[in-house]
Parts: C-alpha cells; sequence; structure tokens
C-alpha cells in the first residue's frame, strides 16, 4: 500500500517537524498554566510572550496586537460579533465569497437589527469595483474581505479596497488565513491603508489544530466572545494553549522564511497543472484573476466534482471538491454561485490545493491519473446514455 | 532525588500523561488531515479518531457519544453552556441561578448575561462550602431557565450535591448545568443516573493536552442551545471551527485511562493528601478551608494565621502551590471563594492550595510538610501579631491607631 500524495494544503497542513520538536516540551515537565505565578507558570506565560512576539513579527505587527484564539473560525467570529456587539446596529459588509465563519456570523447580526451587504464579485471572483464603492457610500460599519480565497485561490487588493473604505469610517477586517505563508502578509503596511484587524491560522501553514490569531489595532474595541478569567487583555478568556501557541508561532517564522522560495516553487507546479488540465479541457475558475500560487480550482463538463474526487482518492490523490467544512454539504459552492458558474457546472468543481511537499513529479503523475479516470467516467456516462 | 519546585497545584492545571501524548503525536505527523475532509483518507482517519475519542469522553460519564460537543475548553464550554441555554430558552423566563463560589468562567459568563438583560441570583453557601439546598429551593422563581452549579469546587474541592439540585431542577423543567473541570477522575460521574442537563469538561485538568474541552448536551429529554460560534456548522451546528484532531484524541486518551485507573490512584493520593493533613494538623492555628468529608481526595486547603500572604508564598517558593484559582492568582485580592465560606480577609489572605496528582509522591509529601513547618514557625518569629497572640492578647479587642 502506498501512501497517498496530499493535494488539499488548504484544507489543512502536516505540521513541520521543527514546529513539533517545539512543542514537546509543553506536552511534557513544561506544563504550567500560564496564568500560574510559580516558577511551571512563569516558565509557560514566557513562552506564550514569545510566541506573541514571534506571531507579531511574522506579519509586521506589534505583540500587543496579537489575540491568541482556538482558531481562524473563533478569530473570525470575535472580530465580526465583538466588533459588532460595541456598535450601534448599521450596515455591515462581507464578500458574497468569504469563509462561512465570516459570513454566519454577518447573517447573525442580520437577525438582530444589523443590515447585511453580500459584496458582488464578478465571473472571475473579484470584487465588483462598481458595486464596492456604491455599498461604501452608504457607510458601513464593518467590512470584511479576505485577503485570498479558501476556494478559487483568488487574491483581493485589500490595501486598495481598505483605502477605498476609508472616507466610511468602517472597522476594515481581512481574513487572511490563506494568504499566510503563500503571500507577503505585512500588517503596518494594510494598517496605514485602512486595514484595522487580520485573521492568521496555524494549521494552514505547517503548525497545530487549535491555534490561531486575531490581530487587532488597538482602536478596534470588541467585546469578547468568551467570558471567564480575562486571558489575552480580556478579549479572550481560558487556560492558552500553550503548546500549541508555541508550535504556531514556529510556523509562523518558518512561513515567512519560505515565503518567497515556497511561492516560486508552487507557481511552478501550479503553471504544470494548469497547462495539463487545459489540454485535458478543464475550465479552471478564476483564471484571469490574481491567485494564490498554490489553488487551481476546476471543472470537466458532465463530470460530477464528487464522483471525481471519488476515484482520484482510490487513485491514491488526496483533493477537494469544495471547502473542507463544508464538504457534507450537497449544495454546489456559494463561492461560485456568487461568481454565477451555472449549478450544473459548479457541481464539478474539484480543488486542488499544493504544498511544500509536492512535487513536479507528483503533479505530472496527477495529471496522468486523471486523464485515464476522466476517460473511464466519460465511457461510464456515455454508457448510460 | 527530589525535583524543585514541587508540584503541587494539580488543580491548575495537569502534565500531559506520556501515554497520552505518545497517542497525540501521529495526529501531528503522518495523520494531519482535516476531519471536516469527506473527499479522502487523510479526513476520513481523522475523523475516526476524532469519533473514538468521542466515545471514551462519553464512556467516562456514561454518556452517549451524540451528546459531545467538542469545545476550546471548559471556558468555552461554560460560556455556550449558559449563554446558549439563557438565549434559546429566554421565552420561558430570563433567571439564572449559579454560586457565588463558581469558577470566573461562570460568574463572569453570568454578568454578561445580565448586561444582556437576564437576571442572575448569586446565591451564598454554607461555611463548608457546600450548597444549601433550601437556600436553592427558595431562590427558584417561575421565570428561573438554567441552573448553574460546580460539580468539584476548583478552590477547595468541595463535591456539591448535583444529584439532588438534579432532582429538584428537573421537577420544575428548569435547565440544569454543571461544570465538571475538576470532577472527571476524580469523582463518579454517571450521566445516565444524575439529572444534568449540560456538563462542561476540560482536559487539561485529566492528564490530556490544554486546548481542548467538551460540553454534554442531553439528548432525552433534548435540550437545545442557541450555537455561539458561527461557520462550517462543524458539532451538529453547536460548535464551528476545524477540530483539533490531536487534541481530541489526548482528551480521549486521558479521559479512558481516568476511567480505568481512577479507582486505585483515588485511593493513593487520599492516603498522601491525609499524610499531609496530619503533618501540617500540628501547626498551631491553621485552619482547613471545605467541608472534609465531601471533597475530593486530592485537594487541601489551609490558612495559616498570623502569616503574611505573600511573605508564606515567596517562603515555600520550593512548593509550587497556589493561593487560589491560578485564573485569578495575578491579582493580588484575597480569594472570593474563601470569604464566601465566611473566612476575614487576613485568612484568606494566607491560605494555601494544595492539590496532588497521579505523579505526587510520599517524599514530596514529607518534603512539603517539613519545609511547611520551618518556614511558618519562621515567619510568626518575624510577626508581631503572633508575639501578641502568644502572650495572650485577644486581638480583636486590640484599638488598633491609625497612621
Amino acid at each position: 500500500m502506498f501512501a497517498p500524495i496530499y493535494f488539499d494544503h488548504n484544507a489543512t497542513t502536516p505540521a513541520d517537524p521543527e514546529v513539533i520538536e517545539a512543542m514537546l516540551p509543553y506536552l511534557a515537565r513544561q506544563f504550567g498554566n500560564a496564568s500560574s505565578r510559580h516558577e511551571y507558570g512563569r516558565a509557560a506565560r514566557r513562552a506564550i510572550d514569545e510566541a506573541r512576539g514571534q506571531v507579531a513579527a511574522a506579519v509586521g505587527a506589534h505583540a500587543s496586537e496579537v489575540v491568541f484564539t482556538s482558531g481562524g473560525s473563533e478569530a473570525n467570529n470575535l472580530l465580526i460579533k465583538g466588533a459588532a456587539a460595541c456598535l450601534k446596529p448599521g450596515l455591515l459588509a462581507v464578500g458574497a465569497c468569504e469563509h462561512p465563519c465570516v459570513i454566519k456570523p454577518a447573517e447573525q447580526l442580520a437577525r438582530r437589527g444589523w443590515t447585511l451587504a453580500k459584496l458582488r464579485v464578478d465571473g472571475e471572483g473579484r470584487i465588483d469595483a462598481e458595486h464596492y464603492a456604491a455599498v461604501i457610500e452608504r457607510k458601513p460599519r464593518i467590512v470584511s474581505v479576505m485577503l485570498a480565497n479558501n476556494e478559487t485561490g483568488v487574491v483581493h487588493d485589500v490595501a486598495a479596497l481598505a483605502e477605498g473604505a476609508r472616507q466610511s469610517g468602517a472597522w476594515f477586517h481581512s481574513d487572511a488565513v490563506q494568504a499566510l505563508g503563500k503571500l507577503a502578509v505585512d500588517f503596518r503596511r494594510l494598517n496605514a491603508a485602512g486595514v484595522h484587524a487580520l485573521t492568521l491560522s496555524a494549521h494552514k501553514i505547517g503548525g497545530p489544530k487549535g491555534a490561531a490569531a486575531l490581530i487587532v489595532d488597538k482602536r478596534l474595541e470588541l467585546e469578547p466572545l468568551i467570558a471567564g478569567g480575562g486571558h489575552e487583555r480580556g478579549l479572550r478568556s481560558g487556560t492558552e494553549n500553550v503548546a500549541a501557541i508555541v508550535g504556531f508561532a514556529v510556523a509562523c517564522d518558518l512561513a515567512v522564511k519560505r515565503q518567497a522560495a515556497l511561492a516560486e516553487h508552487l507557481c511552478t507546479l501550479r503553471g504544470q497543472l494548469e497547462r495539463g488540465l487545459l489540454g485535458l479541457g478543464a475550465t479552471l475558475f478564476g483564471q484571469a484573476a490574481e491567485r494564490l500560487p498554490n489553488t487551481v480550482y476546476f471543472s470537466f463538463p458532465d463530470i460530477d466534482g464528487e464522483t471525481l474526487v471519488g476515484q482520484l482518492d482510490r487513485a491514491g490523490y488526496a483533493v477537494a471538491s469544495g471547502a473542507a467544512c463544508s464538504s457534507a454539504n450537497p449544495e454546489p459552492s456559494h463561492v461560485l454561485q456568487a461568481m454565477g458558474v451555472a449549478p450544473e457546472r459548479a457541481r464539478g468543481a474539484v480543488r486542488v490545493s499544493l504544498g511544500r511537499g509536492n512535487s513536479e513529479e507528483q503533479v505530472a503523475g496527477f495529471l496522468g491519473t486523471l486523464q485515464s479516470t476522466l476517460s473511464r467516467l466519460q465511457q461510464l456516462a456515455a454508457m448510460a446514455v | 532525588m527530589l525535583k524543585l519546585p514541587i508540584y503541587l497545584d494539580y488543580s491548575a492545571t495537569t502534565p500531559v500523561d506520556p501515554r497520552v501524548a505518545e497517542k497525540m503525536i501521529p495526529y501531528l505527523v503522518e495523520k494531519f488531515g482535516n476531519p471536516a475532509s469527506r473527499s479522502h483518507s487523510f479526513g476520513w482517519e481523522a475523523e475516526a479518531a476524532v469519533e473514538e475519542a468521542r466515545e471514551e469522553v462519553a464512556r467516562l460519564v456514561n454518556a452517549d457519544a451524540r451528546e459531545i460537543v467538542w469545545t476550546s475548553g471548559a471556558t468555552e464550554s461554560n460560556n455556550l453552556a449558559l449563554k446558549g441555554a439563557a438565549q434559546f430558552y429566554a421565552g420561558q423566563g430570563k433567571h439564572l441561578i449559579t454560586l457565588k463560589t463558581e469558577h470566573k468562567a461562570i460568574l463572569d459568563t453570568c454578568r454578561e448575561l445580565e448586561r444582556q438583560g437576564f437576571a442572575v441570583t448569586y446565591l451564598d453557601v454554607l461555611d463548608n462550602g457546600l450548597v444549601d439546598l433550601e437556600v436553592l429551593q427558595a431562590a427558584l422563581r417561575p421565570d428561573t431557565s438554567v441552573v448553574s452549579v460546580m460539580f468539584v469546587n476548583n478552590e477547595i474541592g468541595v463535591i456539591q450535591p448535583i444529584a439532588e439540585i438534579g432532582e429538584i431542577c428537573r421537577s420544575k423543567g428548569i435547565i440544569f448545568h454543571v461544570d465538571a473541570a475538576q470532577a472527571t477522575g476524580k469523582v463518579a460521574i454517571d450521566l445516565a443516573e444524575l439529572k444534568v442537563d449540560l456538563m462542561s469538561f476540560s482536559a487539561h485538568k485529566t492528564y490530556g493536552p490544554k486546548g481542548i474541552g467538551a460540553l454534554y448536551v442531553r439528548r432525552k429529554p433534548r435540550v437545545r442551545l442557541t450555537a455561539q460560534m458561527h461557520g462550517g456548522g462543524h458539532e451538529r451546528g453547536f460548535r464551528s471551527g476545524t477540530l483539533p484532531t490531536h487534541q481530541i484524541v489526548g482528551m480521549g486518551e486521558a479521559f479512558r485511562l481516568a476511567r480505568l485507573e481512577m479507582g486505585t490512584e483515588n485511593e493513593r493520593i487520599r492516603m498522601l493528601r491525609d499524610r499531609l493533613l496530619k503533618g501540617v494538623s500540628d501547626i498551631d492555628e491553621v485552619h482547613l478551608n471545605g467541608d472534609l468529608e465531601r471533597r475530593v481526595p486530592h485537594n487541601l486547603n489551609a490558612s495559616f494565621a498570623y502569616v503574611e500572604g505573600e511573605s508564606l508564598l515567596m517562603a515555600i517558593k520550593d512548593l509550587a502551590v497556589s493561593s487560589g484559582s491560578a485564573c485569578t492568582s495575578a491579582s493580588l485580592e484575597p480569594s472570593y471563594v474563601l470569604r464566601a465560606l465566611g473566612r476575614e480577609d487576613e485568612l484568606a489572605h494566607s491560605s494555601i492550595r494544595f492539590t496532588l496528582g497521579r505523579f505526587t509522591t510520599e517524599e514530596e509529601i514529607d518534603y512539603a510538610i517539613k519545609l511547611l513547618h520551618d518556614k511558618i514557625g519562621r515567619l510568626r518569629e518575624l510577626s508581631p501579631l503572633w508575639e501578641m497572640v502568644q502572650e495572650g492578647v485577644d486581638l480583636s479587642t486590640v484599638h488598633w491607631a491609625a497612621h
């Protein structure tokens, strides 16, 4: 039995050996509760302080701007609901292609007196500039647009969007979970452009699951989601997950150090993959937009995405038919719907997201397998007619 | 050779049992899939591990695995339980009841609910730390929707009468939540018997990792909650967010070990605690806090009169102990739990919580006893108050001059 090849790095990534090594002491003798005043506790506190500095440095933020959370979903919930709780209900604008952990909290607020505007995208998944300007005219109080989309990999010019929103006085948030490690992410530059908060997550960049951060401008007032003890400057209570936080920090260091070389490597692989896919007759979603170097989202006419993904899994390639957390949901992707992709086309969607461990040989092997799988599925479809 | 400082703060957190850590590591390395990935074996493997761990957590407390919802820890579980139930059942009433001696995760959440328009009654406890059932009965109102009482107190280790409170709440159709963060592995919990609707768990107080906890949500009769974290709809919509597989596997293993070993382990720990109790009992003017019978064997909380609290902690820094709960230890305020028992500030200030655990040894306890005798003796030699007490002055009759 050979190990399957992992092409689903936007769902999660394996933890880097250096990350695991850094975490292990905190699962063993360095087990203190960071709130305890004795030496065990102080050692844990020092580890968290150091990690906070590392995470901040990775995105050009200040340590005091980092709020650790249990994951990206929590950080996004904290920002959307926490900021809203400190404001009078008004207009809230989020990208139509945002992750559910931005859209669902926004929809919750819409049931409590807020007006929700979903920012339209064009056929390539880019924010529709005209609609955006019109929404900003209506003076939203909160705007959230992700740096890069998890399904299509489409990258938004968040600095320009934030500049455009500045006159409205809105708090501007960007979910950078998929961008970190694949693009350069500089909070100081974004902050200067009017971005007030960023969401980062460890397990998408070779860190452990269970740690993430909200990077937040101190002027942005937040109501905590989780009360009790006043950890994280009162913004997030609960005993700190020291091992995961330490692992997150090391992963951030590595991600920044490797980002440029990794992006180049991934671009090469993506080019190879896309040429092959186009040769086989695929449609690439968001092809004309600026995209992450690792993400390719495609479909073939009359081929069901779930079926294709299942066949590929059996042949030893782990890919996704949509976002991991809604894989159970048979509805076509909300991202493709927002892009105006016809439902029958959207149901064929398959996502390949490449990572550090992937190679040209693996991509070549995948294309070969895909070709034979496709012709088998097409034969079956022809027989069924 | 003894390793110093000696860890006697198992209620703040416990080390991860090496057997637990060993089970966790493969899920960081080769079995790293996202349990929500439904399209490949990496995801299925992770999901299977998550479900196996869910069974283990359920088994420790005799619940159904489908009643277990993963969270990031007991603090989040407590927030989800109280806010989720209060908000969902707000139509039936907006009054909650809890105790003054609950953990901050409950008290701060109740304060937040008060800001949202709910009323909360904070009950006094008896001098021994236990709730008076008649006081609880009397506090019930027609609009009471939720009662929250902790199973085991984190500072004094007393075990509240959960079965009796459950009967009262069930008979009135009131949702009953129990914070069991300090109870798992220490007291037997049978959710088929107890009439508890919601119960919070933590892994890191029971030799599992930090960053993972769970909330038990009863299915029969069915308890509903308003979700507090929205997104991909994980955990049947109760709690969205990628599940941290390795931490969940760790919690499952930690709870499995607790189920298998708690019987013998608790007897060993009780022997050690009793040895410590006997060792400190012959120091003059030692006051024990909390009921000694209805109490977990892991906890001893003692006040050493006529010794100043901060100096005491400094003097015994070879012992990693705490003066209260870790979550409030940054403040120099005396413990609100001890004050609720009627201890004056002075005594509350000079109190030490000793909490023993799986890796505590007899040698460590003997060292601690000797150290306490030496240091308390020395500190009292320096205390003018102690000198007056020795001379027979009743301090309560002394009129102090203001400076």
